[in-house]
């Protein structure tokens, strides 16, 4: 190209002509391209569907975490209405942990949309060009002297083949971030299947787990209720016990 | 003349535009040369904009070779500066 002399677009043409050349005989090209163009258009396939598959991953975590938020901040609340700061403290912090995961997911599930589409849109253009590439094979080939026909056939496949060597870059470059994205949601996989987010098991040693502990304050709080109903019953007077203090030796016991 | 925008379309251009792109393009290979990651964005985006702005997109149906291509809009800086003294966007 006369006065385009930038090194980066040179770099790059050249690279993609470098990939191009490796089918040098046009006819061959012909042959070698359609059967190219074919597997091409089979993995864009693939690559589109793996990153549906990552997208939807990532969606079922969102699921998960939104529930985990809400169920966060009703113990949270419950725990306050029970006197337990401590205990409050420690879900709203994780709900605020999960809510900055719930933020990461919303903006990559937003990101492998666009490459889902993206790779469509890329997918359908391709294959537009390769019909035309197979019709126009043939007119030329009809119209032209032989040694004209592969020149100009040789032409069409050059601007079919520099698609291809594009989608195909659209693509590895959709899949590796797809894949970056895969190893966070194993890592967060891993992280839940450790109990970071899990009901039953506790966070960290030592610590209690907030449901476990508030069904302790529950049930306590239902027997001091009983305590006092069968107080007042017989009519001792006595005060109830504070249920919190009630509840202590019951965790230390666990412990 | 024929510019891709790899991963993105071709365009159209008006050949009065070569010189403006060539120069941007050599500002942004000096900017990697630099290590100036910030001033390669700046200038990148602009190249982006040029194309777009002054480019037809070519229908799905044309077989052209490209006179240009431009690297993905996406291009990291890490990415940039290993096409100009490694193996690139596309291994040698």
């Amino acid at each position: 190209m006369p006065g385009m002399g930038g090194r980066m677009s040179t770099v790059i043409k050249a690279k993609i002509n470098k990939l191009l050349d490796r089918a040098e005989d046009p006819s061959e090209t012909l042959e070698y391209s359609y059967q190219k163009q074919m597997e091409l258009l089979q993995n864009v396939k693939k690559g589109i569907a793996d990153v549906v598959t990552s997208k939807k991953r990532l969606q079922l975590q969102q699921q998960k975490l939104e529930q985990q938020v809400v169920k966060l901040d009703t113990q949270a609340r419950q725990a306050l209405s029970q006197g337990r700061e401590d205990l409050a403290r420690t879900a709203l912090e994780r709900k605020q942990f999960a809510q900055g995961e719930l933020q990461s997911l919303d903006q990559q599930v937003a990101e492998l949309e666009s490459q889902q589409a993206s790779l469509i849109e890329k997918e359908q253009k391709l294959r537009t060009k390769i019909d035309q590439f197979r019709t126009k094979k043939e007119v030329i080939k009809a119209q032209y002297s032989a040694a004209e026909a592969s020149v100009k056939i040789s032409e069409a496949a050059s601007g079919v083949g520099e698609e291809m060597a594009d989608v195909g870059m659209a693509m590895q470059r959709a899949l590796d971030k797809t894949e970056d994205m895969r190893a966070r949601a194993n890592a967060m996989d891993e992280l839940e299947a450790a109990g970071a987010f899990d009901d039953q098991l506790s966070l960290s040693a030592g610590q209690d787990d907030i449901d476990r502990e508030l069904h302790q304050l529950t049930s306590q709080s239902a027997v001091d209720q009983d305590l006092e109903r069968l107080r007042a019953e017989l009519g001792s007077g006595e005060p109830p016990q504070q249920s919190l203090e009630a509840g202590e030796p019951e965790r230390e016991r666990e412990a | 003349m024929i510019v891709r925008i790899a991963t993105e379309s071709q365009y159209r251009m008006p050949e009065d535009d070569a010189d403006a792109l060539n120069d941007l393009d050599n500002e942004a290979v000096a900017a990697v040369e630099a290590g100036d990651e910030d001033r390669f964005h700046e200038v990148f985006e602009q190249m982006l904009e040029l194309v777009r702005r002054a480019g037809e997109p070519l229908g799905d149906d044309e077989l052209e070779e490209s006179d240009v291509i431009l690297p993905p809009p996406d291009i990291s800086f890490v990415e940039a500066a290993a096409e100009f003294t490694g193996e690139g966007l596309i291994p040698d």
